[in-house]
């Protein structure tokens, strides 16, 4: 078996049936990164003595039959969950030296459930941007076409699944930071409603819009992470105290397709088929349509009429909340500050300007502006009435159907420096996810085809607030009538 | 202007003052008296060594996320009950931005748009305007205590201490319905007396857990419109504030007289110099950017836990003190020097209650020796009713010794003395000492023969009509007793005699 394109599940198995041992698969994949990240740029740091470390304790639970379904399993974390002794950036120079006194409750219950961390994932600079250019530790490179970007936020996490240097990895979506990069790597990423899993210990972008989820191969590797991140956390008072949904049961259920899928009602929101939408993906998108068709679902057009807001609306939420969440990078008692600083003012203004990049500054500027006094009626409180409103636009879908089904993202991936010029186009990359955050939904990106540039085309599917079981169950159905998910992007 | 000084009030000074109206609203920031923080578990302690209290909430590390203590919470609505004023069910936190080193977030989470409570009012007496004026408190809003900068000692840098930051506040914000100094002192004295009954804060203004900053402005009387104002910051006392105030009005006053206008701004008390200097200047006015603190859900109270509340509400200062005038028949000024604390009213209720006990209440009695001599000894050795050297049954039997006749009020102060330097019982003090009133009507009556045997003008002058020498001749004769007789007893006989 090649153990590089290995799903989650194969790795339990095997790990289980002690046919490869923990250090074994965490070493394997430790040599992977070493021999591809230099081009790929995927991982900031590598934390192969932890690793091994902690796949020996796995090593040890599994002997003595205690281990769960992700005990000794190799996964890579996005470099803005805390974690504690390990250097965390957020790919930013203001945290480049930053090692955190405490653990992400995300990461510590992964470790928990035996979880080996192999590293951390590059990303854009404080999670903002849509192409992991905005990184001060460089590009990250798509494994499908090294001369373009793997889409961002989370672009080190999904280049490093699609280019098999781990089993599995941790993103985190703000305005589709999990699902882009998913989309145009070809692999499965699931954002949870808001608030499903704790934001504490994840450094905050935008408090109200962030949320974790996993990136894996399939979905059924999907629905396994969730099962561990899941669940209302005391330390975030955002956070859902609902149970959590037993996820592995509802797939590993002995249902066919047609079986999860007969009588399910998927709408086809009729706003996204803009002139963005490239034609392959259109194309895809309706090859998707006529797959879930054949298994009984029901699939009819609904409307979203605040669409169109979307992008503006997130734009002035997402920046206000980012301008205040980033004023405690002052220089003072963490990360980055400025080399002899003539006085107070000119250490908070010297600290910040040499130690955030370009893109953190232009959204600290657009948020602190749409906040100002004389502007926050205008900007803020218009973007909260319009939230609102595409939120319950969604509702009013939700009535109608049991799950929206949309193209992940209007391309394919563009090329490294295509859209560094021109931040709105930038943006525009993420018109078909980011209205998900604004509601608060879950969604799921799986990949559904590829392009003529053999690039991944990704399909979303957007379920009701806590219904990840629901998404978890059409996106498996899709995977068991479908090959896409197991292309490779590598020999 | 402070170099100048101020002119002192004369003549047509005097005048003009008189037709300005002063106009006051006080902002108190209250620190709560929960056990750990608003925000995280760190524990609230007062002065403990720099930085050891706090956690990477406090610090406001990357990803952390605050968790509203429930206890905080419960002590605003308490507070809010106690002003009458509405509680919200529904309130909403904010972020109020701005840089400063010893607030670690670069934003203070506070209440904004929804505070916790809105509406609510209390009661004082006013120098000027008479007993009971109705103050509006606009809001009382939660928020989140900053840490300390320090630069005393220290050369070409700055400390910074976070101890404090995440310390639980209460800003209570009362309406421009103040109309002096006094008023303000009267209102601080209530708010505190309220804050202290309910156990919410200490009250204590010189360690800063109970602050105030002064909203001041004045008009002509009869103005509709107010004056431009400025805040008063740095006052430390409840003293503090009255002085900044005066000399805040006379300094608004002096200008407009001179065809000035008040610029608002704030502006720094310096209790050393009696004197306030503008703090910050227009050009760095803040713009704090509030907006909705999306760490925290919007806090959303049942109308059965605020009922609760309000049921286990303790008796607060007004409401005991109109008993105590009801049950005890004290004047209004009594009930309220005594209802001022908690500590205090209790402790005079235990007084009155022993020696009622003993057969020989008399609460007024009582209410004197706590208001006079117990209070001034506790002021004299600079400690609260709580350290009082005396216990209450101590005072109580003192109180029905005097009232049973066994005590002059003389001798009782005598006792008292002892009591407070060696303890002990007040009876065996006086019975062991020979300090027993004397109301034996014989040996009163030899004492009197004998001074009216020696003082035959005296008397020859009293029966001539001139009646204030009988207070003379009653003095003689509780000299000759040593001050034991019992004086009603001694004016009585000697009256008799004299009438003789």
């Amino acid at each position: 078996m090649d153990l590089a394109s290995i799903t989650l599940k194969q790795a339990a198995d095997l790990l289980r049936q002690r046919t490869v041992s923990a250090v074994e698969l965490t070493q394997f994949f430790l040599d992977r990164i070493v021999t591809h990240n230099p081009e790929l740029n995927a991982f900031i740091t590598v934390d192969a003595e932890g690793a091994l470390t902690a796949a020996r304790q796995a090593d040890a639970r599994l002997a003595a039959g205690q281990g769960g379904p992700l005990t000794g399993i190799p996964l890579a974390v996005k470099d803005l969950f805390c974690t504690k002794g390990v250097r965390t950036t957020c790919a930013s120079r203001m945290l480049a030296n930053f090692t955190p006194p405490y653990e992400s409750t995300v990461t510590r219950r992964l470790q928990e459930a035996g979880m080996v961390m192999l590293g951390k994932t590059n990303m854009d600079e404080f999670a903002m941007g849509s192409s992991n250019e905005t990184s001060y530790f460089g590009p990250v490179r798509n494994p499908w076409d090294r001369s373009r970007t793997p889409g961002g936020s989370s672009g080190g996490s999904a280049a490093a699944v699609a280019a098999g240097l781990c089993v599995a990895a941790l993103g985190t979506d703000t305005g589709g930071s999990i699902r882009q990069p998913a989309s145009m790597t070809g692999i499965t990423g699931l954002k949870p409603t808001y608030g499903r899993v704790s934001r504490f210990g994840m450094i905050a972008f935008a408090s109200s819009l962030d949320q974790a989820g996993p990136m894996t191969r399939t979905v059924e590797d999907a629905a396994l992470l969730l099962q561990a991140m899941a669940g209302h956390d005391p330390l975030d008072a955002t956070s859902i105290d609902q149970p959590v949904e037993d996820y592995g049961s509802l797939l590993a259920q002995d249902k066919g397709p047609q079986e999860r899928m007969r009588g399910l009602r998927i709408g086809i929101p009729q706003e996204y088929y803009t002139d963005g939408m490239a034609a392959a993906v259109r194309k895809s998108l309706e090859e998707a349509i006529r797959v879930f068709q054949d298994l009984g679902a029901v699939c009819q057009p609904v409307a979203l009429p605040c669409t169109d807001y979307a992008i503006p609306t997130y734009y002035i939420i997402a920046p206000a909340e980012a301008s205040s969440n980033l004023a405690r990078y002052d220089g003072i008692r963490f990360g980055y500050r400025c080399e002899q600083p003539a006085d107070l003012a000119d250490m908070f203004a010297r600290s910040r300007s040499e130690g955030f990049g370009a893109e953190v500054k232009r959204r600290i500027m657009l948020g602190t502006y749409v906040l100002s006094s004389g502007y926050y009626d205008a900007f803020y409180r218009k973007a909260q009435k319009v939230r609102r409103l595409i939120a319950d636009d969604f509702q009013a879908a939700f009535t109608q159907v049991d799950l929206l089904l949309t193209p992940t993202a209007p391309e394919t991936a563009f090329r490294i420096g295509e859209k560094n010029a021109d931040p709105v186009k930038m943006y525009l990359s993420d018109i078909f996810t980011i209205n998900v955050n604004l509601a608060g939904l879950p969604a799921l990106s799986v990949p559904c085809g590829w392009d003529a540039q053999n690039l991944p085309i990704g399909l979303q599917l957007i379920g009701r607030p806590l219904q990840e079981g629901t998404l978890l169950s059409a996106g498996h159905a899709f995977q068991q009538v479908t090959a896409w998910h197991t292309r490779r992007a590598y020999e | 202007m402070s170099q100048k000084g101020l002119s002192t009030q004369s003549g047509a000074e005097g005048s003009a003052r008189a037709r300005y109206e002063t106009v006051i609203g006080l902002e108190v920031h209250a620190q709560m008296l929960t056990r750990s923080k608003i925000f995280c578990g760190c524990s609230t302690r007062f002065g403990a060594e720099a930085n050891t209290q706090i956690c990477p909430i406090c610090a406001a590390f990357p990803g952390v996320l605050p968790v509203l203590n429930r206890e905080a919470v419960q002590m605003a609505i308490k507070t809010g009950l106690a002003i009458d004023g509405q509680v919200r069910l529904l309130s909403e936190f904010a972020r109020k931005n701005y840089f400063y080193p010893d607030l670690p977030a670069g934003y203070q989470i506070s209440q904004y748009e929804l505070p916790i409570v809105e509406q609510g009012a209390l009661w004082i007496d006013s120098p000027e305007r008479g007993e009971g004026v109705r103050i509006g408190i606009t809001r009382i809003h939660m928020e989140v205590d900053a840490g300390k900068s320090l630069h005393e000692g220290i050369y070409g840098a700055s400390w910074v201490d976070l101890n404090r930051t995440g310390t639980p506040l209460m800003e209570i914000v009362s309406e421009p319905d103040l109309r002096s100094s006094g008023e303000a002192g009267e209102y601080l004295k209530k708010l505190r007396a309220i804050v202290r009954y309910l156990g919410v804060c200490d009250g204590n203004m010189e360690e800063g857990s109970f602050r105030c900053d002064a909203n001041v402005s004045v008009r002509l009387h009869g103005d509709s419109v107010f004056g431009t104002r400025c805040e008063l910051k740095n006052l430390n006392s409840i003293r503090n504030v009255m002085r900044a105030i005066d000399y805040e009005v006379e300094r608004q006053i002096e200008l407009l007289e001179e065809g000035g206008k008040v610029v608002q701004e704030t502006r720094l008390w310096n209790a050393d110099l009696n004197s306030s200097r503008p703090m910050r200047g227009k050009e760095d006015a803040h713009d704090y950017r509030y907006f909705p603190e999306p760490d925290l859900p919007p806090l959303r109270l049942t109308a059965e836990r605020v009922a609760a509340l309000r049921e286990a509400m303790p008796e607060l200062p007004d409401a005991k003190a109109a008993r105590f005038g009801q049950q005890y028949q004290l004047s209004r000024y009594d009930a309220g020097v005594l209802t001022s604390s908690r500590e205090l009213a209790d402790y005079f209720e235990a007084v009155a209650a022993h020696a009622a006990s003993l057969g020989h209440g008399n609460a007024k009695m009582a209410a004197n020796w706590v208001t006079g001599e117990l209070a001034a000894r506790l002021n004299r050795d600079g400690v609260e009713i709580g350290q009082s050297p005396l216990q209450p049954w101590q005072l109580g039997k003192l109180v029905a010794l005097i009232q049973q006749g066994t005590l002059s009020g003389k001798l009782a102060k005598e006792v008292f003395e002892i009591m407070c330097q060696e303890g002990g019982d007040p009876q065996q003090i006086a019975e062991q000492r020979g300090m027993r009133q004397v109301s034996d009507e014989g040996a009163i009556d030899v004492a009197i023969a004998r001074v009216l045997a020696s003082y035959p003008d005296d008397v020859a002058q009293y029966r001539a009509g001139k009646g204030k020498v009988m207070g003379f001749l009653v003095g003689q004769v509780m000299k000759a007793t040593q001050g034991k007789a019992n004086p009603a007893l001694v004016n009585q006989r000697l009256l008799a005699k004299l009438a003789e």
